[in-house]
């Protein structure tokens, strides 16, 4: 078990940051820290990297606890704040050589150049950092994480505030580097849970509200079907609820119809086209829509 | 340690605040011990170089603030004091290192007023006739000295996240220490307890060492005050903790 937590509290002030929270991580799996903004998410991962002390509970990472052995998890822990704090009047080298220095690497240059080369900093490694773009500010972020080659990863919405090229970029970065680490990564976007994680938690006000795999949260969530259907003329949605396997047929627009059902994708469309034959009509459109993490998100956190 | 101290020294270098401040500590010093009519040596007639270690505590006060003022402030307003407090490093190495980075730019700026030593020494008559004893006890004095503002100008550095509170409280602090209470010990009322006052400031025990007598009290006293500081940074350092 490469991160475990039990009934993990931080409390500040009055108020509940996190509120005895559980999961576990397994090593090698990549995990999605969903939630909305204050949820929790920023919490546990500092006290995962023993910045800050839990109020109670316990976390431990590859055995070792983050209380009592805090120096032993720090250097098995690769971490990437939020918001990417670097040093910005530092060269991009001589940082990395900083950082493998704090950590005692022994062999520093090569360790450096890997780095460079992995994180694709060819081109900017003679720069300041202050002088990178965000994108590459992020990558050096990622490499001073990775330096040491950590078991356990820890990202703090590695991809916030980047365009969409560079998300691209980071997150195949991620992955290329999560192949064999375990990594925890906090994130808004919910594609790149999809793309990325093998796993997603959902927080909610300082609690686990959804932990899962993305497939099976999405049925356990939204268990419906649903069908968008397109006639040539427009018929009245309770023929359409008349049929079977239909719970529930909404308007959506002109002849296009919504469909819910709790029957297979073909069982609906394959009824859904024989009542068009039997009432002369023309599907000029009929296609299964995916319900999709965001609507476990919102339905979770609400 | 050392690589915070390595890193700390290269940013002094590399944001010229380490060479802006020992020019300007060598330009005032220079000037009001060789130039300026009122506190010049050479008009003076001692053999001796007193007038600059009675000026260098005063200039420290100044740039040991100056120096120190961004050591933790500018991480924690930047943010990477989360991921320096991250790696595995000990809280007390990262005060120490980022201590000795401080003390030795400082040492640095000392090295090159040996100088004024030389000149002095070939100045006075006969040649070499002057009171070494007292002024490497001086020295010693002065460096010990500039290690307490260090300890005090780390303290007010992590106190805060604005560089300039750092610098003022830093400043109020050093001068405190240094000669507030000499003057507090002058008011009447303290008549009686008027050594017992003075003791607890940093001037009182610069004197007695420069007077080239390193007695042990006045060196324990410096080690004391420099300790105080350092645990009271360590303590700040961790209020993230509470």
């Amino acid at each position: 078990m490469s991160i475990r937590v039990e009934n993990l509290t931080k409390t500040y002030k009055s108020q509940n940051a996190i509120d005895h929270i559980n999961f576990e991580i397994k090593s090698g799996e990549i995990v999605g820290f969903l939630g909305p903004n204050g949820a929790g998410k920023t919490t546990t991962m500092k006290i995962l990297t023993c910045y800050i002390p839990p109020t109670s509970g316990a976390a431990w990472v590859n055995g070792l606890n983050v209380e009592t052995d805090s120096i032993e998890v720090r250097k098995q822990i690769g971490y990437l704040p939020e918001h990417n704090p670097l040093y910005m009047d530092m060269y991009v080298k001589e940082y990395l050589m900083f950082a493998a220095s704090v950590y005692q690497l022994s062999n520093k240059t090569q360790r450096v150049k890997e780095m460079i080369e992995l994180t694709g900093l060819q081109v900017e490694q003679n720069k300041k950092i202050g002088q990178l773009s965000k994108g590459y500010r992020q990558r050096v972020g990622l490499a001073q994480a990775i330096i040491h080659n950590p078991k356990v990863l820890i990202l703090d919405e590695p991809t916030s505030g980047l365009d969409p090229n560079q998300i691209v970029e980071i997150r195949n970065l991620i992955i290329n580097i999560g192949k064999e680490k375990t990594v925890l990564l906090s994130t808004h976007i919910m594609q790149e849970v999809e793309a990325m994680c093998n796993r997603v938690m959902i927080v909610n006000k300082g609690k686990i509200v959804a932990n899962g795999k993305t497939e099976e949260l999405k049925h356990a969530f939204s268990p419906d079907n649903i069908v968008q259907v397109t006639f040539n003329q427009s018929l009245n949605s309770d023929q359409l609820k008349a049929l079977n396997s239909i719970s529930e047929a909404n308007l959506l627009s002109d002849y296009t119809y919504i469909v819910k059902s709790k029957k297979n994708e073909e069982i609906i469309k394959s009824e859904i086209f024989n009542f068009a034959v039997q009432q002369q009509l023309i599907l000029t459109e009929m296609k299964l829509i995916e319900s999709s993490l965001e609507d476990v998100f919102k339905n979770v956190t609400k | 340690m050392f690589s915070i101290l390595a890193k700390e020294i290269r940013s002094f270098l590399s944001s010229l605040i380490a060479i802006i401040v020992i020019i300007v500590f060598l330009v005032a010093n220079g000037l009001f011990i060789w130039i300026f009519n009122e506190t010049n040596i050479l008009d003076a007639g001692y053999a001796n170089i007193d007038p600059f270690f009675e000026l260098a505590p005063i200039i420290f006060i100044f740039l040991i603030s100056a120096i120190t003022m961004r050591s933790f402030s500018e991480e924690k307003k930047t943010g990477t004091f989360e991921t320096l407090s991250t790696k595995p490093i000990t809280d007390l190495s990262i005060i120490l290192g980022k201590y000795f980075a401080g003390l030795l730019i400082v040492i640095f700026s000392i090295l090159p007023t040996f100088v004024y030593y030389y000149t002095i020494h070939k100045l006075s008559v006969p040649v070499g006739n002057i009171d070494t004893g007292a002024i490497w006890g001086s020295y010693i004095g002065l460096i010990l000295l500039s290690a307490g503002y260090v300890s005090i100008g780390l303290f007010s550095s992590v106190i805060t996240d604005n560089q300039i509170v750092s610098f003022i409280v830093s400043m109020f602090l050093c001068f405190f220490f240094y000669s507030s209470f000499d003057y507090l010990s002058s008011i009447e009322i303290f008549k009686k307890t008027e050594f017992f006052i003075e003791w607890f400031g940093i001037n009182f025990h610069y004197r007695n060492i420069s007077r080239g007598v390193v007695d042990t009290r006045d060196v324990v006293y410096f080690l004391s005050l420099i300790v105080l500081f350092i645990w009271l940074t360590k303590i700040i350092f961790n209020s993230r903790k509470w």
